[in-house]
């Protein structure tokens, strides 16, 4: 087995065996809550589906730039990765938000500036991976998507801030904050087993989506020479 | 320089549909929903117009619950002023004094709000159920 393909193994079962201790940490040993009862147990779930797509998202920003500085396509697949991933936990938080919105809240949505802040964050990379099916050049492609990776992400500022900067139904941060509000040790300790769990297992589907697509990737030119990357005119074949 | 070109045109058309999309979401999404609800001492000082619907937010006063045959009246306060609600229909298990909510309804003449949406704005502490601290 390769050294890569040893990595990938190792961070998946890592990740299994955190998921299960981290499933077992919030259905039965983390306490329920003294506002919310049981239904607060979706915090396991929902927080690190909403802080892992933020991490998605910064490696699409760092892919990106690493992209537009050495045009190497690598770097232009993990910054796709990045954003499938995202989007992915994007979408997962914001469901299950609405599933412990309606029973807390009473709602299961409503238009206030963290919810519609996040829903703009996941139309901008879901916008990031439209923008990737326009040309035929991946070179092309590339440049395009690593231009809209670099300022989707100004989104996550504004949706992390947007229930300090604007009167909004969602609560202020309890964790990510300079004075984080009172929590339970326990519940403390479930949360952050949880966001372990969410990140190894979106790392190990990152790296085998990156190796897939990889694999499926045409066989690229000798590496660029210090003249920089070779023009191809426009129109022309790759 | 790209060439202008059929794929040019088409980018064009989708990043405009898509900044279309993104500003259009933002501001029908958020519009009057950038001040989310109205606080009691807001709502005083200014009423807005008869049978407007609004939303007021507040914290639920200790021992200002009471239930209804239809419904649950309560006061809800900023620390400065007060609102009495009379909400129509029956609250969550969440819904408590000592904690936020915000209310959808319109000001009546004699200045009780009346709901018909009652919404629970719980807090950012956690705590489980016997600890001695707990509270708003």
């Amino acid at each position: 087995m390769t050294r890569r393909a040893q990595v990938e193994r190792i961070v998946g079962v890592v990740a299994l065996a955190t998921g299960v201790v981290a499933v077992w940490l919030g259905l039965l040993v983390a306490p329920e809550d003294a506002v919310q009862g049981q239904v607060q147990r979706l915090l396991y779930v929902h927080v690190p589906a909403a802080w892992v797509a933020y991490v998605a998202f910064a490696w699409v920003l760092i892919a990106s730039v690493a992209y537009l500085l050495g045009r190497d396509l690598a770097w232009d697949r993990r910054a796709r990765v990045g954003a499938e991933l995202g989007v992915g936990l994007t979408a997962l938080a914001i469901v299950l938000g609405s599933v412990w919105a309606r029973p807390v809240w009473g709602v299961w949505w409503t238009w206030d500036a963290r919810l519609v802040t996040t829903v703009v964050l996941l139309l901008s990379y879901v916008g990031y991976l439209g923008v990737r099916g326009l040309s035929g050049d991946p070179d092309v492609t590339a440049r395009r998507a690593a231009v809209v990776g670099v300022l989707a992400f100004v989104n996550v500022p504004i949706v992390h801030f947007s229930v300090l900067w604007w009167r909004t139904l969602h609560q202020p941060p309890t964790v990510l904050q300079p004075a984080p509000a009172p929590m339970d040790p326990t519940m403390l300790a479930t949360l952050l087993v949880g966001v372990a769990a969410f990140s190894l297992a979106a790392l190990w589907v990152g790296l085998r989506r990156t190796r897939i697509l990889a694999a499926a990737a045409p066989p690229v030119a000798a590496p660029l020479g210090a003249s920089g990357p070779i023009r191809v005119a426009a129109g022309g074949q790759r | 320089m790209p060439r202008t070109s059929r794929s040019g045109v088409r980018l064009l058309v989708v990043a405009a549909v898509a900044l279309a999309a993104v500003i259009a979401v933002a501001s029908i999404g958020l519009g009057d929903n950038l001040v989310y609800y109205r606080t009691p001492s807001e709502l005083a000082s200014a009423p807005g117009e008869p049978g407007e619907r609004i939303r007021l937010g507040g914290l639920v006063v200790d021992g200002s619950i009471t239930h209804l045959d239809d419904g649950v009246t309560f006061v809800l306060t900023d620390g400065t002023a007060d609102t009495t609600v009379v909400h129509r229909g029956d609250p969550q298990a969440v819904f408590a004094e000592g904690h936020g909510a915000v209310v959808e309804g319109v000001l009546a003449a004699d200045g009780v709000f009346r709901s018909d949406l009652l919404m629970v704005k719980h807090s950012n502490e956690y705590r489980p159920p016997d600890d001695a601290g707990a509270g708003p």
